[in-house]
């Protein structure tokens, strides 16, 4: 086991980054003209990294899956974008959304790489402005700010409940510009199939063209993954469908370390699943708990007519509703952060308290809020005395207002109508804090493969706070890796294109085609759906919300079983030499068959409860998550040795020099 | 339910097209209907037939993939949604359901159910930008005060999601909806005033190239638009381009 170097510059928290900055190597622009950098991902990490990389004068290749960088899965991010702007005048700065973050993640993130987010994400917002991005505003002209989970302060900038949409067509917009002056050269549907190392150093690699399936050859001096995260493991999330971890998998195969696999966070609203049918989940924006309150009947008799038919929620009184957040957590109510909203409802569910046919869901109540807004609108339109009727009128438009594309997609899915009648939501995998192990400078084990946004591991710990991975994928991408990125290519400017008819090409091209072959013959009987879906199972079942010894060491097992039956099994129809949506999915399951292996053992080897990962047996006597900083204060980096099973584990101690760890309390 | 699927099958560019009968069971209303071609997909690999091609990803009507033509409607009957919001309630127990591509010169077929839709990009990529650097030197972003009503507006044009349903609607396959909403976003905000004129005469220009028809004003556009797009979109930008033309 060695000790990881994160290279966190020396001298006071809030000078690293211009210390840093001021240190690094600069590469002068006609030397820029001869370097070449392919990035992984068209997302905000990957579309504005592209951006400005072609900006400062680098040649840059784009890959994606999808037929267009614009539909990268940061598109559907819903409630907003967090930074410290102090617009409100509320209180907040960058050390306060540096020591949100930190707190937010339960101590398990890295203090150098949180501030300098916390830093630059005021600039992202101007950025994004000066974009033409359309941020709501209030009546003054001024931008329009909203509370997330786990702050004390409204510092989230929102597009009604298409946040992520406004931002990824701003990167989108810039990598355009930059398309338009030949500096960009996107490569859509196509897909990265394998990291091409020469002399150690990551110097391209092999991709597949998703229409002809031709395989191809791309060289650079440097790649960038930004190839999002891996929720899909569970196959049902809310991550889109091609979603996948295979550009990241098969970086960590050749010698990138993956670090903290097991930090997932699952959201505690998302629209609860319905059937076996199902073939993702969607998300209700965090942002709805601003104004809906989350309960379930206090009588468990209740509960169970409700789930039967016999009886509904309006007809429940107040007193017989348990708002079980703000009983639980007076200080942040409904507003707590991710994973304790997610365990508390949880815990009321698997206590026989659960709502919907399943009994699996909770409600997220709006009437209070109907009411609050309506009779404020009456207020300041001169009516003092307005009726009931007046006011749910009035109130319903100022949340349709606010929610209304959100309301919709839930009457879409539910076909129910949450003006009148509470929305049921339930706990859904969401995001993954864990990821590539990357140094301050975003660059992974490997030399010059650099990882950025959901793809690496660094800002969020244990546990993501809402609102701040479209921050971390903007400021990756605008105004970290274009930086860091320097330093490294700076080495490279007497090197010259790097040929792709090496040996290393050759042999990285070649077990590519072995690997679709393999698949392709397997000439099974199982479809690749069947084996994600039982992938899923398992880690949903044993590797969810409540972890403990005995469920992960089976699921270590049953995966490990799984993905050999796969490779015996699988039945891929069609070619590999045309479009064939089977392979494309085929491929990236045997990587989450091999990914979810390691999530396990990394969730095993943990012992501790922190953020996203909670171990039954360490909790708290109020069932709160239990962190051992004597032991565990580090960073858990995995190294590829064969098989997950033998992955080995190197730790990078976490220094917290700016922050006292606490037990964290919303209370 | 029991339904009959009449889906165009298509291997690739340049091969004939024709449309092909399958039958599906046990749909159940509470599926949506990529999920009742997921269910169609899973029987036809269990027989080690071609799966149908289609795009999709986000499946909650937000990355506009999806692109079917169903019972010759984009995105099918029900209005202000994406395919992949659409759900089997909508149909009913013996239904007979055509499923086509997009139809568009400037769309081609690439298989089965997917189309070519790069040519939006190109338009986009025209002038659909403020020439800004993200570098990060611009303005503190409430130096630029902007109406509430002004911001809602560009809002509004912006939340086009590029699924292409208005040129699958359109008789003429014209772009004019599409191209409209990327214009107006930016005609609407003083960022994106500087380059107005030349934006919209690369953008319009761009779009001609690219094989669209022309508009003739049926409005078959907004109305299977699944953001709800306005017209007005397509009124501003004709003022834009005028105004521009003027100009030189």
């Amino acid at each position: 086991m060695s000790v990881l170097d994160s290279k966190i510059p020396k001298g006071p928290l809030a000078e690293k980054w211009t210390n840093h900055k001021n240190n690094i190597n600069l590469v002068n622009p006609a030397n820029k003209r001869n370097i070449d950098v392919i990035v992984i991902g068209t997302g905000l990490a990957g579309g504005a990294a592209a951006a400005t990389l072609a900006e400062l004068g680098y040649n840059v290749k784009t890959f994606c899956y999808q037929d267009s960088p614009r539909r990268a899965h940061s598109i559907a991010a819903q409630g907003g974008i967090n930074a410290s702007k102090n617009y409100q005048g509320d209180g907040d700065s960058d050390y306060r959304l540096f020591y949100d973050t930190v707190k937010g993640g339960d101590y398990r993130s890295r203090e150098g790489n949180v501030y300098r987010l916390a830093e630059v994400s005021g600039n992202i917002i101007d950025q994004c402005v000066a974009q033409g991005v359309p941020f709501a505003r209030e009546y003054g002209g001024y931008l329009d700010n909203r509370s997330f989970g786990g702050v004390l302060v409204s510092r989230t900038f929102y597009a009604k409940g298409q946040t992520g949409q406004q931002l990824l067509l701003g990167a989108y917009s810039a990598m355009n510009r930059q398309i338009n002056r030949g500096k960009i050269k996107p490569y859509n549907r196509h897909e990265m199939m394998d990291l091409v190392l020469v002399d150690g150093k990551a110097r391209g690699i092999i991709a597949r063209d998703m229409i002809t399936g031709e395989i191809e050859r791309h060289s650079a001096h440097a790649v960038v993954l930004a190839s999002g995260g891996y929720g899909n493991v569970f196959f049902l999330s809310t991550n889109a469908m091609g979603s996948n971890v295979t550009a990241a998998w098969r970086a960590h195969r050749k010698g990138a370390y993956f670090a903290n696999p097991c930090y997932t966070q699952i959201h505690p609203t998302c629209i609860p699943v319905s059937g076996d049918h199902q073939s993702k989940l969607t998300l209700m924006s965090e942002s709805l708990r601003n104004d809906g309150r989350i309960w379930v009947p206090k009588k468990e008799e209740d509960a169970k007519a409700i789930r039967e038919g016999k009886k509904k929620p309006t007809e429940l009184s107040e007193e017989d509703r348990d708002y079980y957040l703000e009983r639980r957590y007076p200080a942040f109510g409904n507003l707590v952060p991710r994973d304790v909203a997610s365990r508390a409802a949880k815990e009321r569910c698997d206590a026989g308290y659960g709502v919907n046919k399943t009994g699996q869901a909770v409600y997220l109540d709006f009437a209070s809020a109907i009411e609050r807004y309506g009779k404020e609108k009456a207020f300041t339109a001169g009516h003092k005395n307005p009726t009931k009727e007046e006011i749910t009128k009035l109130g319903k438009e100022v949340v349709a207002s606010k929610y209304g594309n959100l309301f919709d997609m839930y009457i879409k899915i539910v076909d129910q109508n949450p003006y009148e009648t509470p929305m049921m939501i339930y706990p859904a995998v969401h995001y993954t804090m864990g990821g590539l192990w990357v140094d301050y400078n975003l660059e992974t084990t490997i030399p010059g493969c650099y990882a950025t946004g959901e793809a690496n591991f660094s800002d969020h710990g244990a546990n993501r706070l809402g609102a701040s991975a479209l921050m971390q994928g903007l400021a990756d991408g605008y105004f970290v890796l274009p930086y860091t990125i320097g330093d490294y290519l700076s080495k490279d400017i007497r090197t010259g294109a790097i040929p792709t008819d090496s040996p290393e090409f050759e042999e990285t091209e070649k077990a590519v085609k072995e690997r679709i072959d393999k698949m392709m013959n397997a000439d099974g009987t199982k479809s690749v759906d069947s084996y994600h879906k039982e992938l899923g199972l398992i880690m949903w079942n044993k590797c969810g919300m409540a972890r403990n010894a005995e469920g992960l060491k089976e699921a270590i097992e049953e995966i490990a079983a799984l993905r050999e039956d796969f490779w015996k099994n699988v039945k891929i129809p069609g070619s590999a030499t045309a479009k064939n949506a089977e392979l494309e999915k085929a491929g990236r399951v045997a990587d989450f068959l091999e990914l979810g292996e390691l999530f396990a053992k990394d969730a095993l080897h943990r012992e501790e409860s922190c953020g996203g990962h909670f171990r039954e047996e360490y909790q708290t006597k109020e069932g709160e998550a239990l962190r051992d900083d004597e032991n565990f204060k580090y960073v858990a980096a995995w190294e590829y040795k064969g098989k997950p099973a033998d992955a080995v584990l190197h730790k990078e101690d976490l220094v917290f020099e700016n922050i006292e760890l606490k037990t964290r309390s919303y209370k | 339910m029991k339904l009959t699927l009449k889906i165009w099958r298509q291997e690739n560019a340049t091969a004939e097209g024709k449309m092909v009968d399958y039958p599906v069971d046990g749909i159940d209303g509470d599926m949506s209907f990529l999920e009742m071609l997921d269910i169609l997909n899973e029987q036809l690999v269990e027989k080690g037939e071609d799966t149908v091609e289609f795009d999709h990803d986000c499946r909650e009507g937000i990355c506009g993939s999806c692109s079917l033509q169903i019972n010759g409607e984009p995105h099918g009957p029900d209005k202000l949604i994406a395919t992949c919001q659409l759900h089997m309630r909508s149909f009913k127990d013996g239904d007979t359901i055509y499923i086509e591509p997009f139809r568009a010169k400037a769309f081609p077929v690439i298989k089965d159910l997917i189309v070519d839709r790069t040519a939006f990009d190109r338009i986009q990529q025209a002038w659909g930008y403020v020439s800004v650097n993200t570098s990060g030197n611009t303005v503190d972003a409430n130096t630029i005060p902007i109406e509430k009503e002004k911001a809602d507006e560009s809002f509004n044009a912006a939340t086009c999601i590029g699924c292409g349903a208005c040129v699958a609607a359109c008789k003429n396959a014209s772009a004019m909806l599409f191209t409209s909403a990327k214009v107006s976003q930016y005609a609407l905000l003083p960022q994106g005033r500087v380059e107005a004129t030349e934006r919209v005469q690369a953008m319009v220009r761009q779009m001609d190239e690219e094989g669209f028809g022309n508009c003739s004003n049926t409005g078959a556009c907004e109305i299977e638009c699944p953001k709800g797009i306005s017209l007005e979109n397509i009124a501003r930008m004709n003022r834009e381009y005028l105004a521009a033309s003027v100009k030189g």
